[in-house]
């Protein structure tokens, strides 16, 4: 019974891990791209490690699972927070159909 | 009393990590155990200039109550913010209308500030970019439903700012 | 049989991302799917202890997760620092 809730949790997961990537292909600029394979694939991931831990029942493998997904929740959406900073730094523009930009503005006007 | 608190979690850490006891035999493994109390004694005293400088917050048992009222909330919003993104990347038109806006927080320690934007990352349609010392925080947004600050900040925030503030604060 | 289909949808992540890496029009971009690389590659580990039941591969997926992080964090500090276009 355990090892069947695992495996769909699994699969889930590996559907978010899936859809997160093909974002990662399909969307137009790197914005968007961070938000849909950060989310996705954060998520995906812990959804499978979750997976692992249920069909597992306890363990040490269940343990380290945990540990691994805590590390992943805190260290994914920093790591994209760095990347969009840095590009935005570096100048890379925003997709043609964007609506505003605050960020660039602001800078202009401290320049 | 900062040393003592930082030995205790890098023990801690050690012990997830390397998980010296084993449940089946109930058997401990006394050599690991040793080098984790040596490990954590070492980085206590090197690295405790980079720790929190108010250790006395861990030990309130009233913020970890709002911890777990803040997982099932924070889970809820993952999954809806996944959802939405799945539908936006699938739809052959890929209804994305992305900008980035400003909103202002209250928040004012650190660790408040870094939960606060990784919990923007990973919900709905928005992302975290740049944050200023006065309080703002620029945020990229997949879907820019209105461009005002105040307005942005209540959509936004406000939801989290309210459990977080009870936690780290 | 199972594990078979988990591993190829693992697999087709990692080609997806090894696509926007070769093809990325900007360094952000590259970035951006080396770090989505490295997560997937936590999946693999996971599936893997699963499957042999050897809980050593879990070490690998938390080693692997915080030194790609790292690399990440340097690349972006590179990006924010210097400003290079392609």
């Amino acid at each position: 019974m355990s090892s069947l809730i695992g495996l769909i949790l699994m699969g889930i997961g590996l559907l978010f891990d899936l859809f997160g990537c093909i974002g990662l292909v399909r969307l137009p600029d790197v914005y968007n791209r961070l938000q849909a394979a950060t989310k996705c694939v954060t998520l995906g991931t812990c959804f499978l490690l979750s997976g692992v831990m249920v069909s597992e029942g306890v363990s040490a493998l269940s343990v380290k699972a945990l540990v691994c997904m805590i590390f992943i929740l805190i260290i994914s959406p920093t790591a994209a927070h760095a990347i969009a900073r840095g590009a935005h730094l570096s100048g890379v523009k925003l997709w043609e159909g964007s609506v505003c930009d605050k960020y660039a503005e602001d800078r202009e006007g401290k320049k | 009393m900062r040393r003592l608190t930082l030995f205790l979690i890098s023990f801690l850490t050690w012990w997830l990590l390397t998980w010296p006891y084993d449940f089946s035999s109930g058997q401990m493994d006394w050599q690991s155990f040793a080098l984790g109390i040596f490990a954590a004694g070492l980085v206590s005293l090197l690295f405790v200039s980079i720790f929190t400088k108010s250790p006395h917050k861990l030990f309130i048992l009233k913020r970890y109550l709002w911890f777990l009222y803040y997982i099932p909330v924070f889970f809820y919003y993952c999954v809806k913010a996944n959802l939405d993104v799945v539908y936006r990347v699938l739809h052959p038109k890929m209804p994305i209308n992305p900008g980035i806006v400003k909103v202002r927080t209250k928040l004012k320690s650190e660790s408040a500030i870094t939960a606060l934007c990784n919990s923007i990352t990973l919900t709905p349609g928005t992302l975290s970019v740049d944050l200023t010392d006065d309080g703002y925080i620029y945020i990229h947004w997949i879907n820019v439903t209105s461009q005002d600050t105040k307005k942005a900040t209540e959509e936004i925030v406000t939801k989290f700012e309210k459990i977080l503030e009870r936690i780290f604060e | 049989m199972l594990y078979n289909v988990f591993f190829g949808i693992l697999l087709t992540c990692s080609f997806l991302c090894l696509y926007r890496v070769g093809r990325g029009p900007t360094a952000p971009d590259r970035t951006v799917a080396i770090d989505i690389l490295g997560i997937v590659v936590v999946g693999f580990c996971a599936v893997l202890s699963l499957m042999t039941g050897k809980d050593f591969y879990m070490n690998v997926a938390i080693a692997w997760a915080l030194l790609s992080f790292i690399g990440t964090l340097a690349l972006a500090k590179h990006l924010a620092g210097r400003g290079f276009d392609e």
